[in-house]
């Protein structure tokens, strides 16, 4: 069976997705059925770590509290800023007042952690089909401990949220809490997106040098520190995978400044020019600051090229990160790519990215895992980038894989991570060069 | 609602994957939503599989609630039997699919598939991962058996045919049960068992349905099988050997057992000469284990069998034991007695570490949670049972069960601990600086207590540094007359710190207000063992 068979057979499946301005330019294969995701609680597992002050309650099953513990790897943390109120038959039989075993748990989570300032209700599918508010439960639980400690609440089911998208509805959350910035205040630049602090202090150190003189970053390290935000606000999309918190944004002024995402030599640049632009800069400084480091990551990057140069690559749906690294990939390290699937598409915050991409690049919305595997197996790509779920049984089968989770755990933006970056790919690669056994 | 951090058992869906992963040519459709999917990685990552688990989640999302949730399920149960072209399939509810109440049962029966459905109620909200697993694997047994068979009777004399047993229990993602079957093969080889059936690994709904073939039944996990070998003993008129042969003396015993219900000779089986254990616990150097205290926690069967291989066959002081697995606690209750502790029955894993703190052991035995506790504790670990890790899965050969299960288990649990001669030089030579009480046993640095640890804690808020890091704060040392302090400090390291304990509650029981060096003594002595 060929590839292209299967994706006629798939044309019938095509979701009807009525929201969606029609693109005639790039067709896009949308799919529907089995999907191999984790769903947006796994965010609370980065998210922990970047925000120091807050603590992720999420308001679920035994499930959730086995997700969360099984795609954390490792029990690294002897109590972790993260917990889940596991739902009991009492609790949906009715016997028990699901709203007031929830203040109880609550009261003794913070009795327990004084430390926490900032504490996140967090909805999961069971707590999303039983329809239990816990905005409700935020608005009064809030009521009794603010100012010690703010109580927001999210969504992050599987029913409603993809992996990634679990950070999304986090930082919509906070949105509302930012602090005004006054209509006549100066601009001000947001960098909206979780980064590892150390990628984040590079970017902040390349701003201070252009000279903007304010620069917030959402999430903050400390969740009660929040950035201002308002019509003087121009915001920097880090993340690929924030359509929710970028509308929010907007609803309280904010103005999106258009680059590509911060990946790779061509994407940073791009970026922080976009910025620099913004706030009006002098051209020149702005080369001047990004030119050292765009030409450690042009050397760094040469190095690697001809390891990944010519070979195949397709990604499987998972963190919605998956174009722009194609981009990267394809346009500085000469990789083809096959198919690039995610699990949701934004043509607006991927316009630029897209455009970039070459004519014969299959581009995949969704997921019907069987068939999608399929395609792989006639394909036959030098490496698949996916899911923890489907790498051993592919290189099983003697294709080459790539976790797509360490994509998003590890520093992979701007100029000083780009060959780390390629070097995630260009890895496995070798690797199975190397063996002979 | 339960707060819970981690947990020692998924949700019973999990169970059934176990069950469903381990054996072939059966298929799970599982009315899920996409996140449920991260299940697969338990296999795929932590077990090393080389396959995707046999699974189909239906991913139905908000949008498709009150509408056509049921459609999507019909729809995944005929696509995944036209793909895999499973013998059978399992059809359930993970937790939000019990919430919808689309019933699998129903919508499959009505599906006329061409394959048995086999449909399993798993409370997601009641039950966890090993009940699921038992469950599971009864209905598949209850349903797939064919109850006309009817096996031939066995002459007791020789020239009639073999006894034929099958072995129940070993799943996906089980305790070494990969390593443990080759054990058991090996022992009904020298028996001259035939093994009619192992399940559920390996085994596919055709080979099930030839169960009622043997004469009796090997329950190797109950925590599996027991459910399953007690309906195949009112059905079939099988007996089951209960034994678990995980030790020495459990060995032998299960050995007799088998033999017994195979009317075969146990001898060339019980002089297995692969047998160190027993001159390992024996020779000299393990002398030093006599007495030692240790801590033991895990599903109900490996913490029992660990105890009573702690007591009879190391010489251990067991000072505590307990068990994650409720519906197993009368066992784990019945072994305390016999150690003459109180059992632990909990599935909070803030109270086991309070426990053990409490406990003070020099080892602990547990799964991977416990590994973890000791590690802060500063305590050395083996680790007996699931939750499994991705170390539990070792490449090369590694039983619990047998003779040879009996050899790796005295390996692993006092490897970590400072061994016998070494404990010597360590006393005699505290005070080289090569032997400072900083470098622990020289094989397994990561085992040995280091003042990071306690660095480590000084972010944690008060109430979670555990006791024994605690003990070195100051309001302990205050009690302490300089001279018994430096006296203590000539104690090593390993025992200092349980003498400082034993010392400081003997003072507190007296009503002295310090410790000195009389105090000290007349402490060895009250605690003399």
């Amino acid at each position: 069976m060929s590839a292209l068979d299967t994706l006629d057979g798939c044309a019938a499946e095509v979701a009807r997705s009525p929201n969606l301005t029609p693109t005639p330019a790039r067709p896009v294969l949308r799919e529907r059925g089995q999907r191999e995701v984790f769903c947006g609680l796994t965010g609370i597992i980065w998210l922990h770590r970047k925000m120091q002050d807050a603590f992720f309650l999420v308001v679920g099953s035994r499930t959730c509290a086995h997700l969360l513990q099984s795609a954390a790897g490792v029990m690294i943390f002897a109590e972790p800023r993260f917990a889940t109120a596991i739902m009991e038959e009492r609790d949906l039989a009715g016997m028990l007042d699901a709203q007031e075993e929830l203040d109880r748990v609550v009261n003794r989570l913070l009795e327990r952690r004084p430390d926490i300032r900032t504490l996140f209700l967090v909805g999961s599918c069971p707590s999303e089909v039983i329809k239990l508010d816990l905005a409700k439960a935020a608005e009064r639980l809030g009521a009794v401990h603010l100012p010690r400690v703010r109580i927001l609440n999210y969504s992050g089911s599987g029913i409603e949220t993809t992996f990634t998208q679990g950070e999304d509805a986090c930082l919509t959350a906070l949105v509302p809490v930012m602090p005004t910035l006054p209509a006549d205040a100066p601009k001000e630049l947001l960098i909206v997106g979780s980064l590892p602090d150390i990628v984040e202090d590079q970017f902040l150190r390349l701003f201070a040098q252009m000279g903007i003189a304010k620069v917030g970053c959402l999430p903050a390290r400390n969740a009660r520190d929040l950035p201002s935000v308002g019509p003087g606000t121009r915001y920097l999309l880090a993340q690929p995978f924030l359509a929710e918190t970028a509308m929010a944004l907007e609803g309280r002024g904010a103005q999106r400044i258009d680059a590509l995402f911060p990946f790779g030599v061509n994407g940073t640049t791009d970026w922080l020019r976009a910025a620099g632009q913004a706030f009006g800069i002098d051209p020149a400084l702005i080369e001047q600051v990004i030119a050292p480091g765009r030409a450690r990551a042009t050397r760094a990057l040469a190095n690697l090229r001809p390891q990944l140069e010519g070979k195949r690559i397709t990604f499987l749906p998972d963190s919605q990160l998956e174009v722009p690294l194609a981009r990267f990939l394809q346009d500085e390290l000469g990789m083809e790519l096959v198919e690039v699937g995610t699990p949701y598409l934004h043509r607006a915050h991927l316009a630029r990215e897209l455009d970039r991409f070459g004519p014969n690049v299959r581009l995949s919305e969704g997921q019907h895992l069987d068939r999608q595997l399929d395609r792989v197996r006639a394909d036959r790509p030098d490496i698949t980038v996916c899911g923890l779920g489907l790498a051993n049984p592919l290189e099983g089968e003697g294709l080459t894989t790539k976790w797509a989770i360490e994509l998003v755990f590890s520093p992979i933006h701007g100029f000083d991570q780009a060959a780390d970056l390629a070097e995630l790919f260009a890895r496995p690669l070798r690797r199975r060069d190397m063996l002979e056994i | 609602m339960q707060l819970a951090v981690w947990t020692y058992e998924g949700p019973p869906h999990v169970g059934a994957m176990r069950v469903a992963t381990a054996m072939e040519k059966l298929h799970y459709v599982l009315h899920a939503p996409q996140g449920d999917t991260y299940a697969d990685l338990l296999f795929t990552m932590i077990e090393r599989r080389g396959k995707r688990p046999p699974v189909t989640y239906t991913t139905f999302e908000a949008r498709d609630l009150g509408k056509d949730t049921a459609q999507i399920f019909q729809d995944a149960a005929r696509e995944a039997v036209a793909r895999f072209k499973p013998q059978a399939i399992i059809v359930g509810a993970s937790c939000t699919a019990e919430l919808i109440q689309d019933d699998p049962a129903g919508l499959s029966e009505a599906m006329d598939l061409p394959c048995p459905v086999i449909p399993l109620e798993l409370p997601s909200y009641q039950r966890k991962e090993n009940w699921g697993a038992s469950e599971t694997f009864y209905q598949i047994v209850r349903t797939l058996a064919d109850k006309t068979v009817a096996r031939a009777p066995r002459a007791k004399e020789p020239g009639g045919r073999p006894a034929r047993v099958n072995i129940l229990g070993p799943t996906a993602l089980g305790f070494r049960h990969r390593d443990d079957l080759v054990e058991i093969h090996k022992i009904l080889a020298q028996l001259g068992v035939e093994v009619n059936l192992v399940a559920p690994l390996g085994a596919t709904p055709e080979d099930i349905t030839r169960i009622g073939n043997a004469d009796f039944n090997i329950v190797l996990y109950p925590e599996i099988a027991d459910e399953a070998a007690r309906w195949l003993e009112k059905t079939f008129d099988q007996p089951a050997v209960r034994t678990v042969p995980i030790g020495v003396g459990a060995t032998r015993s299960f050995i007799a057992d088998v033999a017994e219900l195979a009317g075969a000779d146990p001898t060339p089986a019980l002089g297995d000469t692969s047998s160190r254990m027993p001159w390992w616990s024996r020779s000299v150097d393990s002398t030093y284990l006599t007495s030692k205290r240790v801590f033991i926690f895990g599903d109900a069967t490996h913490a029992v069998a660990a105890a009573r291989i702690a007591r009879e066959e190391l010489g251990f002081e067991v000072c505590g034991l307990g068990c994650y697995a409720r519906e197993f606690a009368r066992d784990v209750r019945a072994e305390a007695a016999r150690c003459g502790i109180e059992a632990l029955i909990t599935d909070d894993h803030l109270e086991v570490e309070d426990a053990i703190a409490a406990a003070a052991p020099e080892l602990v035995l547990g799964t991977q949670m416990e590994r973890h506790i000791a590690k802060r504790l500063g305590i050395p670990c083996a680790v007996i049972s699931a939750p499994v890790h991705v170390q539990d899965f070792p490449a090369r050969h590694s039983p619990q069960m047998g003779f040879e299960g009996a050899n790796v288990i005295f390996d692993t649990w006092v490897h970590p601990l400072v061994m016998g001669l070494e404990e010597h030089l360590l006393t005699m030579f505290r005070d080289d600086f090569e032997f400072s009480d900083e470098a622990g046993a020289s094989h397994h640095a990561a085992h040995s207590p280091r003042k990071a640890a306690v660095h480590d804690l000084s972010e944690a808020p008060v109430e979670e540094i555990p006791v024994m890091a605690m003990a070195m704060g100051d309001d302990d040392a205050s009690l302490w007359t300089a001279e018994a302090e430096r006296e203590l400090k000539k104690i090593p390291f390993f025992v200092r710190g349980k003498a400082r304990r034993n010392t400081e509650s003997f003072a507190a029981a007296e009503g002295r207000t310090q410790i000195d060096l009389e105090t000290l003594y007349d402490a060895k002595a009250y605690h003399a063992r």
